[in-house]
């Protein structure tokens, strides 16, 4: 291979703490690709949607702070697994394309940000800039017999103007990123709608609601799990699958993995570093499941 | 469905605000509703976002500002990816919300509590401190955590963490929250 790609890395708040299974698999699935990830130094929170909900400068200047310490490291590009912080990082930059946002903006910094750096999502780099084709070639232990749900979430490719990414309705990213494991990809009618958010503490009404018809239509397409790239989506629907069920009297055991850790385990990187143990609902049982039928299979491919 | 009296207090400043801030023509929405059908929060809602929309075209300052849709509006970005005339109205929606805090207006208080706290957690740290937001939401909200039958259970996965993660750059997050509270003379 020639040159490696390296990226500057944006974890999140919530990789330190929520979705520390996230951030682990991901570094793990990078490192096997031989991506490089370098943590932006010193990096703050991008201000999530509480900051937003304030005022679009204030949420830029926060998002900004963290472009221009990508700036300084030297690079163009800063990836981050996060959809949230990837909104705000890239709504930033969008809004500094005006002069005179810029200004207000850098005017609440202490170092500007000359908005030089261009944010992208952990999968974006892997489909646009590793590709598809090498990745399904790293494949060791494929995913054969297990039916998968894709679930990207509101806001990884919405707006279109803004994310630049994939298909704002139909998104197929992880999708393929699954296939090409080996996974049986159900069609999944609710892959871009909402989740419940972060009212998961204030409104949990709202969550059991949206979150439970993602999980019904889940179970519904006949998957054995859902797959998440979004930590908040990825809590609400595992963490506060207990609360969903005894709202809405359904009994879901619906594991909800990252798409890094699925990733993970088809290129052999074992379990412990992909954070496996972290999930409340364990996807054992499943993975179990679907290995035996993958083996079944087989048998009868070869019995034939 | 309540109808909108077109007679009632038109305030003409509220438009232009609105457009100034959004960056929006407000005038472009003929009412299809598309951007409502595709709303996931509309069962929540007591005013559907095509409504909202209708009431700032309208010049209905105090309906639009007092209502509880600002609170609960998630910026999914459905309504502003479908919108036929390319309205961004999620965007709408964020400038109402800005106004509506202006002016003191929030019927739904637990979502400001949480998000007032959110940003204090990261203009104290540089970044966000789980465990410190949940006491402080509970301080505020005099709510006993609603969600302590997780918290456990996080603790025991290594996903809360019991110390904040303090930055070095912790002042300079601080002076941009202070900056802008200078500069909206709050
Ligand atoms: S989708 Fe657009 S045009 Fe239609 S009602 Fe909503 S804002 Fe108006
Ligand atoms: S952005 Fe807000 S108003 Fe628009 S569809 Fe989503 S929740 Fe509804």
């Amino acid at each position: 291979m020639s040159q490696a790609l390296t990226y500057a890395y944006y974890p999140g708040c919530s990789g330190l703490g929520t979705s520390r299974e996230y951030d682990l698999s991901t570094r793990a699935v990078c490192e096997a690709l031989g991506i490089v990830l370098a943590d932006v130094p010193d990096w703050s929170c991008c201000g999530s949607t509480p900051a937003h909900t304030v005022d679009h400068v204030l949420s830029a200047a926060l998002a900004a702070r963290n472009l221009a310490k990508v700036e300084a490291m030297g690079r163009d590009t800063v990836v981050t697994p996060c959809p949230s912080c990837l909104t705000n990082l890239r709504t930033a930059s969008h809004r500094m394309a005006d002069d005179s946002f810029r200004e207000r903006t850098n005017a609440l910094l202490d170092a500007p940000c000359q908005n030089a750096v261009t944010a992208k999502s952990v999968l974006q780099i892997v489909v646009e800039d590793y590709g598809i084709e090498r990745l399904s070639r790293k494949v060791v232990r494929p995913l054969a017999g297990l039916r998968v749900a894709a679930y990207y979430g509101c806001i990884m490719n919405r707006p279109p103007e803004v994310m630049a990414f994939d298909d704002h309705e139909n998104p197929m990213a992880m999708d393929d990123i699954l296939s090409a494991l080996g996974a049986d990809v159900r069609p999944f009618p609710l892959k871009v709608e909402c989740c419940g958010a972060s009212y998961g503490v204030a409104r949990r009404d709202i969550v059991a609601r949206l979150s439970g018809r993602l999980l019904d239509a889940a179970a519904d397409v006949g998957a054995d799990m859902v797959v998440a790239a979004c930590p908040l989506c990825q809590m609400n629907l595992d963490l506060r699958q207990e609360q969903i069920n005894s709202a809405n009297r359904t009994s879901h055991r619906m594991p909800v993995l990252y798409y890094t850790q699925l990733m993970g385990l088809a290129l052999g990187i074992p379990e412990e570093r992909l954070g496996l143990d972290k999930l409340c609902v364990s996807p054992r049982k499943v993975l179990r499941a679907a290995a035996g039928r993958a083996e079944a299979a087989k048998a009868q491919g070869s019995g034939a | 469905m309540e109808t909108i009296d077109m007679q009632a207090a038109f305030d003409p400043e509220f438009v232009a605000r609105v457009q100034a801030e959004s960056g929006q023509n407000l005038a472009l929405c003929y009412q299809c509703g598309n951007c409502t059908a595709g709303c996931p929060y509309t069962f929540a809602y007591d005013i559907p976002v095509s409504q909202m929309m209708r009431l700032v075209q309208m010049g209905r300052r105090e309906k639009a500002l007092r209502a509880r849709s600002l609170w609960l509006c998630a910026s999914c970005e459905s309504c502003t990816t479908r919108c036929p005339n390319d309205i961004d109205v999620a965007r709408v929606m964020d400038v109402m919300r800005h106004m509506a805090r202006r002016a003191g207006y929030a019927p739904e208080k637990a979502v400001k509590s949480f998000w007032d706290c959110f940003l204090d957690s990261m203009r104290k740290h540089g970044r966000v401190y789980e465990l410190g937001l949940v006491a402080d939401y509970v301080a505020r909200t005099g709510r006993f955590w609603t969600d302590a039958d997780l918290g456990p259970r996080m603790l025991l996965k290594g996903k809360l963490s019991l110390k904040p993660h303090d930055i070095q750059g912790k002042d300079e997050v601080r002076r941009i929250f202070e900056r802008f509270a200078a500069r909206s003379g709050s």
